[in-house]
């Protein structure tokens, strides 16, 4: 454990000692708090109309209206953001030559993989933290249920560690951390939306594209139910994508 | 302390290291010599432990470096051809971080990163960033960074290159003040690095064993003739005739103002000459043994020209 996190405390230090850290939280809270801002101004547009009726107005949610498409808004800056994080973990210390160091150290390249992935892992923690400050106003001039809310938050979590573990797998690829960011935008963009298939595919393909898809996963756990199914799909894409990195790290060595 | 056996490594069709056997003893600095694309990093990084061998065997200490890596990396130190510097840190932190990823216990850190800093003259710049230092500094940093857990096996590959003539003398100092304590292997193409610092040499072209052994030992098993280098004070021309008849003499050449006598291996004929000398009062200046030098020995192996 002291050897994950002596890599991990290593990354967290490239992240805050550079602007990279800086930059990726402040404009992922700013684009957050654009979109709540633009939800809680609907959600107050709607209610003043619907206060005459009294029936429509004991249709509004704040966890339908506010909540739920601010997760899929965060979910889709997470997917343009966390390439950005991950994309130089592993090809910067090929570029600059010090994966020798890490690779002749009695580091072992899991508790190397497993450091990087938690310290990306801190940075998205901190990134989700920070949106909670939102929740202050909602909680503070209205009454959303607390249990939907901390299972989005969860989906997101977890998601975005799938969404970490997949940018480690293509950073492990290349020494050029572009390439390395545009693959995994690709991946992850495919993996979203790959469900669309499924509306053409039948018979079992139709349930396997549906599966793979994050975004099926992710519309369960915003609507605040919390299903093993979902937990077991995202764990085992992180698990696959650090699985493939120490592949591909091991295959190179062997080559 | 270091022993590679049949050591071979191929990627894919090209053999990059074939059937390489040498053997380092402890305390002993050792000169890894060869052209460009010889397969000095190529065996460095297979002693290290960062490429896997196609066959055989190599064992540092009493660890076998495919079946124990982790043991071995745990009592050697490495510093790669590129420097495996992060820009970002300073001296210090960078030193920290290695110290803790070698595993060093966190209460005897703080001591071994001040003795390797101390060691490789660091003081100056520890608390710059590395980005900021001179080349120098840099390749002090790594120097630093492969001897921070204090390791029985240093492997350097290229320890000098890339430095300016007074720092290449200081990194060299700094290398042999640290024989005894530890075994070290460097790699170079600098020949005069190796009769400088090195107790033995490997030379190895294309992959191949062409030499190993001490200095002394290859001079003396390479050489095929003996000789001194005489000066004499006046008469130079009549002193190389009466040298000729010097019995066991088989050349006498006048380059400049010194002449070059050679005889046969297995014989001392210095006596004669300097009594001759003497007798004929032609005035001694010097008499030297002709050495074969490094370049001379190393060309001579290259090339090919005698089967080792």
């Amino acid at each position: 454990m002291n050897n994950i996190w002596v890599v991990t405390k290593k990354e967290l230090r490239a992240y805050f000692t550079s602007p990279i850290a800086y930059v990726v939280i402040t404009v992922f809270l700013l684009l957050v708090g654009f979109f709540f801002y633009s939800m809680v101004w609907w959600f107050n547009n709607q209610s003043m109309q619907m206060a005459q009726n009294q029936y429509y107005y004991q249709q509004l949610n704040i966890n339908q209206m506010v909540y739920n498409p601010l997760f899929h808004n965060i979910s889709i800056i997470l997917l343009l953001m966390l390439p950005l994080l991950t994309m130089r973990l592993f090809a910067e210390e090929k570029k600059i030559g010090t994966e020798e160091l890490l690779y002749t150290s009695p580091l072992s390249i899991s508790q190397i993989i497993l450091g990087k992935f938690l310290a990306s892992l801190i940075v998205l923690l901190a990134m989700l933290a920070l949106t909670g400050f939102l929740s202050i106003f909602t909680f503070l001039y209205g009454n959303p249920e607390v249990v939907p809310v901390l299972n989005g938050y969860l989906g997101l979590f977890l998601m975005g560690a799938a969404f970490i573990a997949i940018g480690i797998f293509f950073s492990s690829l290349t020494e050029n951390q572009i390439v390395s960011a545009i693959l995994t935008f690709g991946a992850l963009l495919l993996f979203w939306i790959i469900n669309w298939a499924s509306y053409s595919a039948s018979g079992i393909w139709k349930d396997v594209l549906n599966y793979v898809s994050f975004l099926q996963h992710f519309d369960n756990m915003t609507q605040g139910i919390l299903d093993t199914t979902d937990l077991v799909y995202y764990v085992s894409f992180s698990f696959l994508g650090l699985f493939l990195t120490h592949s591909v790290i091991q295959s190179k060595r062997w080559r | 302390m270091i022993a590679v056996e049949h050591l071979t490594k191929k990627y894919g069709d090209l053999l990059a290291v074939s059937d390489l056997s040498f053997k380092v003893e402890k305390g002993k600095i050792w000169g890894f010599l060869g052209p460009n694309a010889a397969g000095k990093t190529t065996t460095m990084r297979i002693l290290t432990g960062y490429l896997p061998a196609t066959d055989g065997k190599a064992s540092i200490g009493k660890f076998d470096v495919f079946e124990q890596p982790n043991e071995v990396k745990q009592i050697m130190g490495y510093l790669p051809e590129v420097l495996p510097l992060y820009p970002d840190m300073t001296v210090t932190e960078y030193l920290n971080f290695v110290a803790s990823i070698k595993k060093i216990p966190s209460a005897k850190k703080k001591e071994a990163v001040g003795k390797a800093i101390k060691v490789s003259g660091l003081d100056q710049v520890k608390g710059r960033l590395i980005k900021n230092i001179s080349r120098g500094f840099k390749q002090r940093v790594g120097i630093a960074q492969a001897l921070v857990h204090d390791p029985q096996v240093l492997i350097l590959d290229e320890p000098t290159i890339g430095l300016d003539p007074a720092q290449i003398i200081e990194i060299r100092q700094l290398i042999k003040s640290l024989k005894g304590e530890h075994t070290i292997i460097l790699s170079t193409h600098i020949l005069a690095e190796v009769t400088q610092t090195c107790d033995g040499v490997v030379i190895i072209k294309e992959g191949k064993l062409m030499a190993s052994g001490s200095l002394e030992e290859l001079t003396a098993s390479f050489r095929t003739k003996e000789g001194a280098i005489v000066k004499v004070r006046k008469g130079i021309q009549d002193a190389a005739v009466l040298l000729r008849t010097v019995p066991g003499v088989e050349k006498v050449n006048r380059e400049d103002n010194e002449l070059k006598v050679e005889w046969k291996p297995g014989q001392d004929l210095r006596d004669d000459i300097a009594k001759l000398i003497l007798d004929r009062q032609f005035g001694l200046l010097e008499l030297r043994p002709m050495a074969m030098s490094i370049e001379e020995l190393y060309l001579k192996i290259i090339s090919g020209d005698v089967e080792p």
